[in-house]
């Protein structure tokens, strides 16, 4: 991830990397996840590749890059796991991973917090709030 | 403008239109899903020309080089025939020319063809008998001029094909095979890269023409076999895969019997546990895994878990040979 180029032009996904920097934080993120007793049962699949494809959207919306999911879709998408008991610490333990995924990076704090931002406009949507 | 061909069907594709709208369009039923090239539900297989690169982004390599793409985000730069995965293209007749048991549970079939057929070590094709069952079985050779095909069938309790195989299928017969299939194989490029591969029973075969087909690529990486059974019945080619390591300093070859209480030199216990364990981290591995769907999920899991990047974990779970077979 480049942290040189401060064009002022540049999209947050731009920042960040891109599709490459996507692609390199999709298997730590996941593994975060999965390795979380707290999160894990959410995203046990056993079509692991069809999961990493949808860790990928997640980061690629979160990293503001293209994405087309409207609030309903993430509404629907999450509707199963709200029945599972999906909830607030739930949420709060992926932006935990999130995180932890872009410092383990090395991208910078300010960035961070952009991601951040735009995965947490998302938190009723998912939580079916 | 561009023309798909699907089936016996051929649409033209609208400037700025998708091959995924205009199959939609022409109401050629093709699942989809976040229409942006990510869920990859709109998997589609040029069957002509390679498609555009940008329409193979986050696909698995080896289904980029069967010219697999997403149809919701290709753009066609020139005329198209495509088909849905599940979608079977041309089959070609072949004949039994070799017959052998390897184990009482597991014979050895070769079969030669005429026509031209396409493949890599380690996919499988359908094996369809006159009277059209047909099951699905792997690979085990390499790609070479004298056109064989050669398959490792485990007689299973109650498996019609692989009972009829054993019992019936001789010399001299003829079966149809379809077009090859599955992403679980070799390709050439990162040639130090150190592979592990797991197998359990019959898995081996895919496995075995993965590993023929890495050595003869000048693959210059470790090559760790791991071959599991449970007992002496379905641990095969053990003279061959002990030659095969005698000959390449790079290759290495585990047999493994995970039942209780069976006297064998080989080590005890189940192939995925004791590879897994045989290394601090996968990262930077390519791994292979075939055979019963259980362990192959179960190790794509831990595989990843130590390291492994999901891109570089190639699957095939014989999931068809567990319910029909």
């Amino acid at each position: 991830m480049s942290e040189s180029q401060e064009t002022t032009s540049q999209t947050l996904y731009e920042k960040l990397g891109g599709e490459a920097a996507v692609n390199a934080a999709v298997d730590i993120f996941y593994r975060k996840v999965l390795a979380d007793y707290r999160i894990n049962r959410f995203f046990d699949n056993s079509d692991m590749e069809k999961q990493i494809a949808k860790q990928k959207a997640f980061l690629t919306m979160a990293f503001g890059g293209p994405n087309n999911y409207s609030g309903t879709d993430m509404r629907t998408a999450h509707a199963r796991l709200v029945k599972m008991g999906l909830n607030a610490s739930h949420f709060d333990a992926v932006m935990e991973h999130l995180g932890a995924t872009l410092t383990e990076l090395n991208v910078p704090q300010e960035l961070i917090a952009q991601a951040a931002a735009i995965a947490e406009s998302t938190r009723n949507d998912v939580l079916g709030k | 403008m561009r023309s798909i061909t699907i089936g016996e069907s051929t649409f033209s594709c609208q400037p700025d239109e998708t091959v995924l709208e205009t199959l939609l369009r022409g109401n050629v039923q093709v699942p989809n899903g976040c229409r942006q090239g990510l869920c990859q539900a709109c998997l589609m297989r040029s069957l002509d020309t390679p498609p555009p690169v940008s329409a193979q982004n986050g696909l698995k390599d080896t289904l980029q080089k069967q010219n697999y793409f997403l149809s919701c985000v290709c753009h066609p730069e020139q005329d198209m025939t495509v088909a849905l995965p599940n979608q079977q293209g041309a089959s070609v007749e072949a004949g039994v020319i070799k017959k052998r048991l390897l184990t009482p549970d597991i014979v050895q079939l070769v079969l030669a063809y005429q026509s031209p057929f396409n493949f890599f070590a380690g996919q499988f094709v359908n094996l369809k008998r006159p009277d059209g069952l047909t099951r699905s079985y792997s690979i085990a050779n390499i790609p070479r001029h004298e056109n064989i095909l050669e398959f490792h069938i485990r007689r299973l309790p109650n498996g019609q094909f692989s009972s009829w195989v054993y019992d019936e299928l001789e010399v001299g017969a003829q079966l149809t095979i379809s077009e090859a299939q599955g992403s679980c194989h070799y390709l050439p490029g990162r040639a130090e890269q150190p592979l592990m591969l797991v197998g359990t029973g019959s898995g081996l075969a895919p496995l075995y023409g993965i590993i023929a087909d890495a050595l003869a690529q000048d693959h210059s990486g470790p090559i760790h076999l791991f071959h599991g059974s449970r007992d002496l019945n379905g641990l095969y080619f053990v003279d061959e895969m002990r030659e095969l390591a005698a000959k390449f300093d790079n290759f290495h070859y585990t047999p493994c019997i995970s039942g209780e209480g069976i006297e064998s030199n080989h080590v005890q216990g189940r192939a995925h546990d004791i590879a897994l364990s045989s290394t601090e981290t996968l990262s930077g591995w390519r791994v292979f895994l075939c055979g019963h769907p259980e362990m192959v999920n179960q190790t794509k899991k831990m595989a990843f878990m130590k390291g492994a990047s999901m891109a570089d974990i190639y699957a095939d779970a014989f999931h068809v040979m567990q319910e029909h077979k």
